[in-house]
């Protein structure tokens, strides 16, 4: 599974990280995390309000920080 | 009294907050709204809690609104409509889409990659920070309905004749390359439950709040400063209609800063009360907000310098303008 975090280092954007690490351990997962802050790049995904989230490159979530529970009911689908 | 007034005095000026500050500044601190420290004092602490107030109410209706149009949809909206309509469009979504500065340059490479045309663009982008729900109701507030009505109105009309002039000046070349080189992608956002927008909004209160609360602290000091500490005289001749370049001088100090206006609010109620001109106050105002050092910077990103000059030129004159028509037409708005 590859996970992309989008943003621009932003103080949401380590705790997405934050939660998504949580969510991972609950689930006994493994993934490789890729975290995308060049701009360009993030918009290319069709983002403009950060952080993102892309799981198997899928948009997620866009502008928030979902929860450690929404984020395992993303990781399960 | 009728209802309107009662409303407008409580809800909006909260003129039961003024009394209750002033019984805790006479009775708990023993000092006399006569003096200057009293009146200082009072000041402060009246206008931090008001605007704390305002600012965690405003926000959380304002970004339960935004919550329907992130700047993703705002993006498919805005391709549908071509000419000075989009520029309007641009403009009145660029009051309910979020302020932050930090945001605008993700929304400038979304809406060229998109081929939206570059006016459309810029009148979103001069709108989003200068008018937005915020603004309106806090004026209202402070300055009464008049007098925030006319600043949402004359500010859109800046917003949509500097999107016009941007284009017609052919700034599409100005825009950095690797910008048209962004490919055009279109998510497709799950809609939100009630309960999601709500915890939306709180998230946005936080977030702001966090932001700037300091420069809500800043603000209202130096308004503190200006209120009782300087003398009216120094003012009015600096800033007050006995200067003729007052406007000017305001555009200039204000366009600089960075700060939005939950901060520049209190220095501008402060300035009012010294009998500095509205249209003076409100340049300043929107100086502040609109244009900055590091949005300026931060937009140099995305734009070459040219481009960045003539935004720069346009939005600054346009306030200008706006500052002495307010000067000249305030009688209009008692």
């Amino acid at each position: 599974m590859i996970i992309k975090i989008l943003g621009t280092g932003c103080s949401k954007c380590g705790k997405l990280e934050k939660n998504l690490d949580k969510a991972l351990n609950e689930l006994d997962l493994q993934a490789n995390i890729l975290k995308i802050d060049n701009l360009a790049e993030i918009v290319g995904y069709g983002i403009m309000s950060t952080p993102g989230l892309i799981i198997d490159d899928e948009v997620k979530s866009v502008g928030k920080v979902p929860s450690v529970k929404e984020i395992k009911k993303m990781l399960t689908k | 009294m009728n209802i309107f007034n009662w409303v407008n005095d409580q809800l909006f000026k909260m003129k039961w907050l003024y009394n209750l500050v002033r019984i805790l500044v006479e009775e708990i601190f023993n000092l006399s709204l006569e003096t200057r420290i009293g009146t200082s004092i009072h000041f402060f602490i009246y206008d931090v809690i008001k605007i704390f107030i305002l600012l965690s109410v405003l926000i959380f209706a304002i970004s339960y609104i935004q919550s329907y149009f992130p700047p993703e949809r705002t993006k498919k909206i805005l391709g549908r409509f071509k000419g000075i309509k989009g520029n309007m469009l641009g403009a009145l979504l660029g009051t309910i889409t979020p302020f932050c500065s930090c945001s605008s340059i993700p929304i400038f490479i979304g809406f060229t990659s998109a081929g939206l045309p570059v006016g459309v663009t810029f009148s979103f982008l001069i709108s989003s920070p200068m008018v937005d729900l915020a603004s309106l109701l806090l004026l209202m507030s402070f300055f009464g309905a008049k007098i925030a009505i006319a600043y949402v109105i004359v500010g859109l009309i800046l917003a949509v004749i500097g999107g016009i002039l941007i284009d017609k000046l052919g700034m599409e070349k100005y825009i950095k390359d690797y910008v048209y080189g962004v490919k055009d992608t279109d998510v497709n956002i799950e809609e939100m439950i009630p309960r999601d927008r709500v915890n939306f909004a709180k998230d946005q209160v936080k977030d702001i709040f966090d932001r700037v609360w300091k420069y809500i602290l800043i603000g209202v000091g130096v308004g503190a400063l200006i209120h009782n500490w300087i003398p009216q005289s120094v003012i009015e001749n600096i800033l007050g209609q006995n200067n003729p370049f007052a406007v000017i001088l305001a555009t200039m100090v204000g366009v600089p800063i960075y700060a939005d206006i939950f901060g520049t609010i209190p220095i501008a109620e402060a300035l009012i009360a010294k009998g500095v001109g509205m249209g003076t106050v409100l340049a300043f105002m929107m100086g502040v907000t609109t244009l900055s050092f590091p949005s300026l910077v931060m937009l140099s990103q995305v734009v070459k310098k040219k481009l960045l000059g003539v935004f720069l030129a346009i939005v600054t004159i346009g306030i200008i303008i706006i500052g002495y028509s307010f000067n000249i037409f305030s009688f209009l708005l008692k």
